[in-house]
């Protein structure tokens, strides 16, 4: 029995050496905060990494499947929801009159988005599109460490290869190229709590915010797989007891 | 009681049971039914553990139209709302990640389940006179569940559902004559496109109760001749048994509760290690993802598709390699059901489901030379296996004489 349940174990982890990625690049690994069996996202890593998008990547990147009132999760209130929300405008209406209104974006509303559709985004982007980031630790191989280290990984191109205008030189970029300029440097926003806004501490703040905007259900998902997990391990145990005396009188000639 | 009798006959249908159940049982017969073939049902006292995947097989199949149901509650199949629906149930559905990541990974899980039940039968002979019918219901039921897999794979409408539709339903485009019309009509457009996402949706609906249905049969024909076990052997005597109940109730729960304590552990710890990351990236016609990769269940049969250099014969190789599972009872000579005491025909099956393995990591790799060169190869015995081997072992080969159950079982317990 027990190698048969290792013989799944092994079926499984051969799979995901069949999807190891077949490329050069080898991308770093980091500590997160959310990857042990009962750990969590960082909160105020998360909270500065909201700040670094709202003052960085918003610009661009939208992330419109999230709605203010996430945050909530992250640990603001209902008060500095309402604050981040409203300083955004939304399209509104129609109203009575049947014209169509801008207002401030409530809790309930979708972040808003940095562009009007799709076209004006890459108009102002040399033609590329800055994706969506509601999803893009979860979108991309090996995750959260291939954001970091690609937010990381701006360095100078080797001697022979030519960057064509508007692309930039990156070490983890499949390629090399990007579109987007470096977005972080030592100091580039200030933090609020005093933390020092060195190139790796904003990194690693703005990934484990969009680590937790990927997969905000991952700590209610590890809070009751234990429950799970123990309850049908009791289980187990009453249906081995229950097996052995059932079988007990069970007479081999 | 004379056949020329009919209450006579008749009173040979009264139930067995008095009051309530007895008034229900003489009009419908289904508690007799479930009494004699769930609670008395004689099974070969020597079943091992590997007797436990069809039961788990069908506990996965009943999760996954129970989930199934509460995802279609909050499902949207269109073009332009599926992706959004799909990350709606995630984030703000009550349970709704639970619900679909059970739905995501039991659909694995089933598979895993369903693929060791088949190398069960094919190691042990289940699949031989007479039983071929269980067998070909089991086979038909494969077959739905991979229709069923690749439609539901479509609905997230992320990059690798889009394009993995993309490229399954061209396939048909290879069909002579009829083939193209078949790939319209498929499609409901002349791309994967708000159509093809909206009929695929009722598809895998229909398909997965024609799975259910097909259980039926699978049953039915399996209760007609009993159980296969280890020997081959059929039981000789009622000694040789056991009830279905409380015996193999317990040991399946047992076993299932093992199962699904695996099950739980992939659900919640690493839901997606099953998934491929582009598809949370919504579907886009205008880019094509670097490698087109199916879902793991599928891998073996696509590189079979990729071995063959011509687009239609890699369809009928692909087709083919499940046909000849079908003909298996039939392409099987040997007079002795089970591997234990056939020495040339097991190091066949063996090598049989390494080359699933085999397959099934070429599958996963791009197409370049040595991988399709491994891929031929894996295609090559996957088809001398069921058309040549089998056959052949079963006529050349000597097998030992299998032992009567009591015998096994006395030996095993030595």
């Amino acid at each position: 029995m027990i190698r048969k349940f290792l013989l799944v174990i092994l079926f499984i982890n051969f799979y995901n050496l069949t999807f190891a990625v077949e490329s050069k690049i080898e991308i770093p690994k980091y500590d997160w905060s959310w990857k042990g069996f009962f750990s969590t996202y960082d909160r105020s890593s998360a909270q500065r990494g909201f700040k670094v998008y709202k003052e960085v990547c918003s610009g661009c990147h939208s992330m419109n499947l999230l709605s203010y009132r996430n945050l909530e999760d992250l640990g603001f209130s209902k008060n500095q929801i309402k604050v981040i929300a409203a300083s955004s405008l939304v399209e509104d209406g129609p109203n009575e009159e049947g014209e169509m209104y801008e207002r401030d974006a409530l809790p309930s509303d979708r972040f808003v988005d940095p562009y009007p559709n799709d076209n004006a985004a890459r108009a102002s982007n040399n033609g590329a599109y800055p994706p969506d980031l509601s999803l893009i630790v979860k979108a991309r191989p090996k995750g959260a460490d291939y954001i970091k280290a690609l937010l990381m990984g701006y360095i100078e191109p080797p001697q022979d290869v030519i960057v064509p205008e508007g692309m930039y030189y990156n070490a983890y970029m499949a390629g090399h190229q990007i579109a987007m300029p470096s977005p972080l440097a030592d100091g580039v926003i200030d933090y609020d709590d005093g933390t020092e806004p060195s190139l790796d501490q904003l990194a690693t703040d703005v990934t484990t915010f969009l680590a937790w905007a990927a997969e905000p259900s991952l700590e209610d998902r590890k809070r009751l797989g234990i429950k799970v997990i123990l309850f049908l391990f009791v289980l187990f145990i009453l249906t081995y007891i229950s097996k052995e005396r059932i079988w007990r009188d069970v007479k081999y000639k | 009681m004379s056949s020329n009798d009919p209450q006579g006959y008749k009173k040979t249908l009264n139930s067995p049971y008095t009051g309530v159940k007895g008034w229900i049982d003489s009009r419908l017969p289904l508690i007799r039914m479930m009494e004699a073939e769930y609670l008395k049902f004689p099974v070969p006292k020597s079943l091992s553990y590997f007797w436990s995947f069809g039961g788990i097989a069908m506990f996965c199949l009943i999760g996954l139209i129970l989930s199934g149901i509460f995802l279609g509650m909050h499902y949207k199949p269109s073009a332009a709302e599926a992706f959004n629906s799909v990350e709606r149930i995630m984030r703000d559905v009550q349970f709704g990640w639970l619900v679909r990541y059970l739905h995501m990974n039991l659909a694995s899980f089933f598979f895993i389940a369903v693929y060791i039940h088949i190398f069960r039968a094919l190691y042990f002979g289940s699949y031989k006179a007479p039983r071929e019918l269980v067998f070909i219901f089991g086979m038909l039921m494969f077959l739905l569940m991979m229709g069923t897999a690749f439609l539901g794979y479509t609905l997230p409408w992320g990059q690798m559902s889009y394009w993995g539709a993309t490229v399954i339903t061209n396939l048909f485009s290879a069909i002579p004559l009829v083939g193209d019309a078949i790939l319209l009509t498929l499609l409901g457009d002349f791309t994967v496109s708000d159509a093809t996402v909206n009929r695929f949706y009722v598809l895998h609906w229909l398909l997965a109760f024609a799975i259910v249905g097909l259980v039926v049969f699978h049953v039915i024909t399996l209760h007609m001749t009993g159980s296969n076990n280890p020997t081959g052997m059929e039981p000789q005597n009622w000694d040789e048994t056991l009830s279905f109940h409380p015996y193999m109730t317990i040991k399946d729960t047992k076993a299932m509760v093992l199962f699904f304590i695996l099950v739980a552990f992939v659900l919640f710890y690493y839901p997606n290690i099953m998934g491929h990351s582009d598809n949370y990236i919504r579907a886009n016609a205008l880019v094509t993802p670097a490698h087109i990769v199916p879902e793991w269940y599928f891998l073996p049969f696509y590189a079979i598709l990729r071995a063959i250099p011509d687009k239609l014969g890699g369809v009928l190789a692909m087709f083919g390699s499940i046909a000849v599972l079908f003909l298996l009872p039939w392409l099987d000579t040997s007079k002795v059901r089970s591997c234990l005491y056939r020495p040339i025909w097991r190091i066949c099956v063996l090598l049989f489901a390494l080359d699933f393995f085999v397959l099934m990591f070429m599958g996963a790799k791009p197409a370049s030379d040595i991988y399709v060169l491994i891929s031929r190869i894996g295609t090559a015995y996957w088809f001398l296996f069921f058309l040549v081997l089998a056959p052949l072992v079963g006529y050349l080969e000597t097998p030992r004489q299998p032992p009567t159950i009591s015998n096994y079982l006395r030996d095993k317990k030595a």
